[in-house]
């Protein structure tokens, strides 16, 4: 049995499951997305923002 | 709200224009493509579309030529790009320039202390910067206006407390609130770059009245505010050298960061929008694929009726 009809058996038939399914996924991809869209505008604009030039200016 | 527009249009969302593709159309002999009348009226509606976007194009670039003004010259902003953000160092240093020079003359009414926090300065460096100045507050309980020191939730105060008195003080010449002067001006930082030190010895010809000074990057030449950054007009607690660039650079820098805070989110959100379209663009392209096959790989038959 392959993955992607067990993965329709159990998951995707049901309601509950796959509302569950929705969103855990959406929780999951919004963290990824975020964390790598964030660091490539970190990693584009290094020694330009706020974060890399407060260690100057914090007690 | 997709019912209602079934219902009083449903018979003509069905009906086939002969739109739908090439591939519909060949599969059918009653489809004839556009008709000529269609086709005379999209061409029509084209060529005044593109003629009226031709004509506006050449309009607004005659009238930049047409002035005497100079066209300020295109810096290389560190900010300039589709995901550059701004750089904050500058900022904080355009802000010293503001507070320093600019200040005494024009005011910054939409900008609060605590839009530098996390910006610029840290929360208690924006509170010692707010506690510096004197705000009018009032009425107390016994209906008396009082002054006191700036809190973080303050505005930036104005140098003058209405516009007749700064008129009043500047030879008739209002200087312009400069929190969205960026947005205001064509030309935006590089023609307040321009601006700041491009003031020249008027060129024969030119008359001046008493308190007009002259810049060839302001329209009609003309200007009220005197060249105010020259080397040294300033001083930086970084420690940059602070020639008359730098302090024009920086507070440019500071002034469109004051008309558009939001900068660095939109550079941040174009690469969210980058990633987000692309991948609904690839599923979008597997799901058209996915459906048209069935259409794509069919067959037609004819089978004729047999004769007995």
């Amino acid at each position: 049995m392959s993955l992607w009809s067990e993965l329709n058996r159990n998951v995707f038939k049901r309601t509950s499951t796959f509302a569950l399914v929705v969103a855990g996924g959406t929780f999951f991809f919004e963290r990824t997305f975020e964390v790598i869209s964030v660091g490539i505008f970190e990693s584009i604009n290094k020694g330009k923002l706020w974060k890399d030039i407060k260690h100057k200016y914090e007690e | 709200m997709a019912a209602t527009v079934g219902r009083i249009c449903g018979a003509r969302l069905l009906k086939n224009y002969g739109l739908v593709g090439p591939q519909v159309c060949q599969l059918s002999t009653n489809a004839q493509g556009w008709t000529k009348s269609r086709k005379l009226l999209l061409s029509t509606l084209g060529v005044i579309g593109g003629g009226a976007g031709a004509l506006l194009f050449a309009l607004e670039q005659s009238v930049d030529a047409s002035g005497t003004e100079a066209h300020p010259y295109h810096q290389p902003w560190s900010h300039n790009g589709l995901f550059q953000a701004l750089d904050h160092a500058s900022v904080r240093r355009g802000y010293e320039v503001y507070k320093q020079v600019c200040k005494a003359c024009h005011s910054l009414q939409y900008v609060a202390f605590r839009n530098l926090v996390n910006v610029t300065h840290t929360e208690a460096e924006a509170k010692a910067e707010a506690a510096e100045v004197m705000i009018k507050d009032g009425p107390d309980e016994e209906g008396n206006y009082f002054e006191r020191p700036g809190k973080l939730s303050d505005y930036f105060p104005s140098p003058y407390p209405n516009e007749n008195a700064a008129r009043a003080a500047n030879n008739g010449a209002y200087p312009p609130d400069l929190s969205l002067i960026v947005l205001g001006r064509k030309g935006g930082e590089d023609y307040i770059f321009s601006l700041l030190t491009g003031y020249t010895e008027p060129p024969a010809g030119v008359v001046l009245r008493e308190g007009q000074n002259y810049n060839p990057y302001f329209p009609g030449g003309a200007i009220a505010m005197a060249q105010v950054l020259f080397d040294e007009a300033a001083e930086y607690s970084d420690g940059t050298p602070a020639t008359a660039s730098q302090l024009a650079k920086d507070v440019s820098t500071f002034l469109r960061w004051c008309s558009e805070p939001e900068l660095d989110d939109r550079r941040l959100m174009t690469i969210k929008a980058i990633g987000i379209f692309s991948t609904l663009a690839a599923i979008v392209y597997y799901y058209k694929r996915h459906k048209w096959s069935t259409l794509k790989s069919r067959k037609l038959a004819y089978k004729p009726v047999s004769k007995k």
